[in-house]
């Protein structure tokens, strides 16, 4: 299959970025999106040029690192995949596809296609725990979780954290992935005791970074990689109303 | 020659690490804020680690690359954790799971390392199950257990198939806590690229911006490894893209020892190779085989129309399949050992009975256990790995079987550590797959995410401060000190020849010869005359790199490819010592298949009488042959046996 690539390209985080058009040619509609990008970096190499960057690590759909908002859909045309789960066979041949870096105020570019996304692990760090040091846990069967409860936090914590929700929503709010977080606790015991503060906190956190607020567009869902529900946000909401009540 | 010293406690085995701990020296609370601790990797390990320490007080600042420490390669981790709980009641214990460990390294792992790791291994879940990790749970509300590989109870634990990746979050949840409370510094985008050593003691690091490109220079009163596995040195595995040796590589030629660099494993499940562009290769769990038998066509006529496209799987009668696990090792059958279950497809393979186009892959079949079970058991125990496999090939696992076959997984090798992780380096500790203790020649499944977190949560933070205890009165580490000073100056220069060289070939196109070499001649079968002959072509590659890799772009900024070159000269010198201890160790366990060493079924044969020891090889300079010490094993516990899984 043969590609045209329209890419944004931009030195670092202070200089003005463009689009840059580029060719692939031969690509087998097994080869997955990043390899098809490995293969236009290794024709800039030849070229003497500077290779485009973009972040990406497992390539297995789980770490979270890659992005790409792929002609105009975050990870690109395919539901519930990441961008390094897309194959070629998504496309068609001679297609011209966009390449954009996820956008956001919170998320400056740093170069071509990688943002910085370091807004959220502020957000985590603001309140995404329990407070056990090591050593002071409890036998771990001493607490019985129901089944379906522990199976609703695991859909909850399954959020990779690639900030497709932000990107996505015209907003660029953050409520899908710090109401993720959220869930995750409320359904379990041992996230109880520290709830209200919690979701106080990660909010206030949001709001620092710049992150916009949620009108219910329910675009974030749609183009989740791991499928993580807006019911979260429900459910967070629910959590903020009450602490926010009982807080002083 | 140096002997190692490994500071094996006194006492019986359950006993020697209560006695380590109620004898090794504390650091009191109040000197911990004056002690500054780098760690360096925050997966599972440096993730566990960091946290722990700042909780107690040190001041801790953590390194990597990626752009956030919940991205580490440990979030990949499909299948699961082991854990001693006997929560199965199936006549689990400490010590079982401590022979189960050192049988299914085949008896190259040091014996109380092992014991410590089964015997911590129950508080580790309990520290996950408080930090929120969602464990898979029961009706009634308490933990669920599978099998794996090696072992005949249940005592893996799991969350879904994305056990790496919950335990990873809460390593990182609690590290979040500390950063929080200002005792860990986070630096993320950061690589680590020298160790520095001051008066024989690891007292810092060098790093590189991976944004801005700085080259810059961090002291520490202990340094702290916890940067993964080398797997990548074969190009293709089934680690993430970045995973490098170069932190590993680094000590070891500052004076650190390498700990049987040979000993790589290649998993028996993974989606084959597809095509020329492939960047990497997908696992498919191992807690597969608890519920998928592994098969060829017994007739090779079924296997030619199978490639012709002429036949498909599921018409191949019961008769005329061949369970070739099940056949050779009726007592484990689909659940033995990686090693056992790749050297098995490989033989099959190479016997001509592959079942895809290119003729390595074989089947890996669900539908037993989808008529026994139903679909919806067989989807909640493995819904999102079918779905990965779906997605990758385009294949629906749940009406035709998987198609699988072995790739570079995990490095039981790493650098040399003793009793308390301590490298040779005083001061400086390796923990997690980037040492070598606990897993012998071969990993069982489910272990090393235990190791890990053992490591991080409870060895490290207990050992440390033994060490520490001196170095109260020391103040704040001076960076202003030749030593850090030459180090910084060697990365520059590092950096400036990689660009100087202005070649013609890419980085990749010689990562991609290296690893095509090791996976031919230092693989999973290994012979003197192809070691011989990969030590002589790995030289050549190297030496070629030097002269002719393109590296493009600047070294003030982002660049990709600088950090690429920068790992695969590290690898292009991991690789020539993993064939030479390869070629040294002239038996075959675990992961080292040396055919000269097999038996008349070809099995494996260990030879317990030359090789019962651990290879840790010193560097003696470019271009040297490096020195070999050897830490003999001694078995107490446990009777050294020939593996058997039949
Ligand atoms: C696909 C897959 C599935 C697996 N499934 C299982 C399983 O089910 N059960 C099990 O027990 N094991 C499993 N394993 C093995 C296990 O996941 C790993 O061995 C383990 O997670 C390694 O953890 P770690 O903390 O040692 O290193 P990693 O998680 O690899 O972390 C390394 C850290 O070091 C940092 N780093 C590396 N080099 C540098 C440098 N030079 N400078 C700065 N930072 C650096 C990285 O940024 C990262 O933070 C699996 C492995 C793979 C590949």
């Amino acid at each position: 299959m043969d590609f045209t690539l329209k890419i944004w390209r931009q030195e670092n985080a202070t200089a003005k970025g463009s689009q840059q058009e580029y060719k692939v040619k031969d690509i087998s509609s097994d080869t997955s999106f990043l390899e098809m990008l490995d293969a236009l970096n290794q024709q800039l190499v030849e070229k003497g040029e500077d290779v485009i960057s973009f972040d990406n690590d497992c390539r297995e759909g789980v770490c979270g690192t890659c992005s790409l908002y792929i002609n105009g859909e975050a990870h690109g045309p395919k539901k519930l995949v990441t961008t390094c789960q897309l194959y070629m066979r998504s496309f068609t041949d001679g297609q011209t596809i966009y390449i954009e870096p996820f956008r956001a105020n919170a998320f400056p570019v740093i170069k071509d296609l990688v943002v910085d996304r370091s807004a959220l692990d502020r957000i985590q760090q603001a309140g995404g725990y329990t407070s056990f040091n090591t050593g002071s846990a409890p036998e771990a069967n001493a607490m019985p979780i129901a089944k379906e409860d522990a199976a609703a936090a695991f859909d909850a914590a399954e959020c990779i954290g690639c900030g497709a929700c932000v990107a996505t929503c015209k907003n660029a709010s953050a409520m899908l992935y710090v109401s993720a977080k959220v869930s995750q606790f409320a359904y379990l015991p041992q996230g109880k005791v520290e709830a209200a503060e919690r979701v106080l906190n990660m909010v206030a956190q949001m709001d620092t970074e710049g992150f916009g607020n949620c009108t219910n567009t329910g675009a974030c869902e749609v183009e989740c990689p791991k499928g993580i529900s807006i019911k979260n946000i429900a459910r967070m909401n629910r959590e903020f109303m009450c602490a926010s009540l009982t807080s002083e | 020659m140096t002997k190692l010293d490994s500071k094996i406690p006194e006492g019986t085995i359950d006993r020697k690490w209560e006695n380590y701990k109620s004898h090794s020296n504390l650091v009191n609370p109040s000197n911990r804020r004056k002690l500054d601790v780098i760690i360096v990797g925050t997966g599972l390990a440096g993730g566990a680690a960091a946290a722990t320490l700042g909780e107690a007080g040190y001041n801790v600042k953590a390194f990597y690359f990626q752009d956030s420490p919940r991205r580490a390669h440990s979030i990949a981790a499909q299948g699961g954790i082991n854990a001693s709980k006997n929560y199965q009641n199936d006549n689990d214990s400490d010590y079982r799971l401590f022979y189960d460990t050192v049988k299914g390294g085949d008896y190259r792992a040091r014996e109380e390392n092992v014991y410590r790791l089964a015997e911590l291994s129950g508080n580790i879940i309990d520290q996950c199950v408080a930090q929120g990790v969602p464990f898979a749970r029961e009706y009634g509300g308490t933990l669920a257990n599978r099998s794996f590989g090696g072992a005949q109870v249940s005592r893996t634990f799991y969350a879904s198939g994305a056990t790496g990746q919950q335990l990873l979050l809460g390593a990182y949840s609690s590290m979040n806590r500390q950063i929080k409370a200002g005792k860990v510094k986070s630096y993320n985008r950061h690589e680590m690229i020298d160790v520095v050593v001051v008066d024989g003691k690891a007292r810092g690091i060098i790093t590189r911006d991976l944004v801005t490109g700085k080259i810059e220079r961090f002291g520490a009163h202990a340094v702290v490894i916890a940067t993964g596995g080398y797997a990548n040195v074969y190009y293709l595995s089934t680690n993430a893209m970045a995973c490098n040796a170069t932190a590993a590589w680094k000590t070891y030629k500052k004076g650190a020892y390498f700990a049987n660099p040979c000993f790589c494993q290649i998993h028996p499940t993974c989606i084959p190779v597809s095509g020329e562009l492939q960047s990497k290769l997908t696992l498919m769990s191992e807690s597969l085989r608890n519920d998928g038998r592994i098969w060829v066509p017994k007739n090779i006529e079924d296997v030619k129309a199978i490639r012709e496209g002429k036949l498909k799987p599921t018409q191949i009668s019961e008769e005329n399949r061949d369970y070739y696990l099940e056949r050779r090792y009726p007592a484990f059958g689909n659940l033995v050992p990686r090693d056992v279950a790749s050297r098995a497809a490989k033989e099959r393979c190479d016997a001509g009975y592959g079942v895809n186009k290119t003729g390595f892959a074989v089947y890996l079949d669900f539908q037993d256990a989808i008529n026994r079970l139903g679909d919806k058991t067989i989807r909640e125990r493995y819904g999102n790995l079918f779905d990965m496999y779906e997605n990758i090939t385009g294949d629906n696992p749940y009406y035709t079987p998987m198609m699988i076959y072995p790739a570079s997984h995990y490095s039981m090798g790493g650098i040399w550590v003793d009793y308390e992780t301590m490298t040779t380096i005083p001061g400086l500790y390796a923990i997690g797959e980037a040492n070598f203790s606990d897993h012998g020649a071969n990993r069982l499944g489910a272990s090393s995410l235990m190791q890990c977190l053992c490591d991080g949560y409870f060895v490290l933070p207990a050992t440390i401060s033994n060490y520490l205890a001196n170095d109260i009165h020391t103040g704040p580490i001076n960076t202003n000190t030749p030593e850090f000073e030459k180090a910084e100056i060697d990365a520059n220069n590092l950096i400036k020849k990689l660009f100087d060289i202005k070649g013609t070939k890419s980085v990749d196109y010689f990562h991609k010869k290296l690893g095509l070499l090791m996976w031919d001649k230092v693989g999973l079968s290994r012979n003197e005359k192809g070691l011989n002959e990969a030590i002589a072509e790995i030289k050549t590659i190297r030496e070629n790199f030097w002269k002719d890799v393109k590296v493009t772009g600047k070294a003030d900024q982002m660049n990709n490819e600088l950090e690429k070159a920068i790992r695969v000269a590290d690898f292009l010198e991991l690789a020539e010592l993993i064939a030479i201890d390869a070629l040294n160790r002239n038996e075959s366990c675990g992961a080292h298949f040396r055919e000269e060493s097999q038996t008349e079924e070809n099995e494996a044969k260990r030879n317990d009488n030359d090789y019962k020891y651990v290879s840790a090889w010193q560097y003696t300079g470019e271009g040297n042959q490096p020195t070999l010490h050897k830490e003999e094993l001694t078995f107490n516990a446990i009777e050294l046996k020939q593996r058997n899984y039949k």
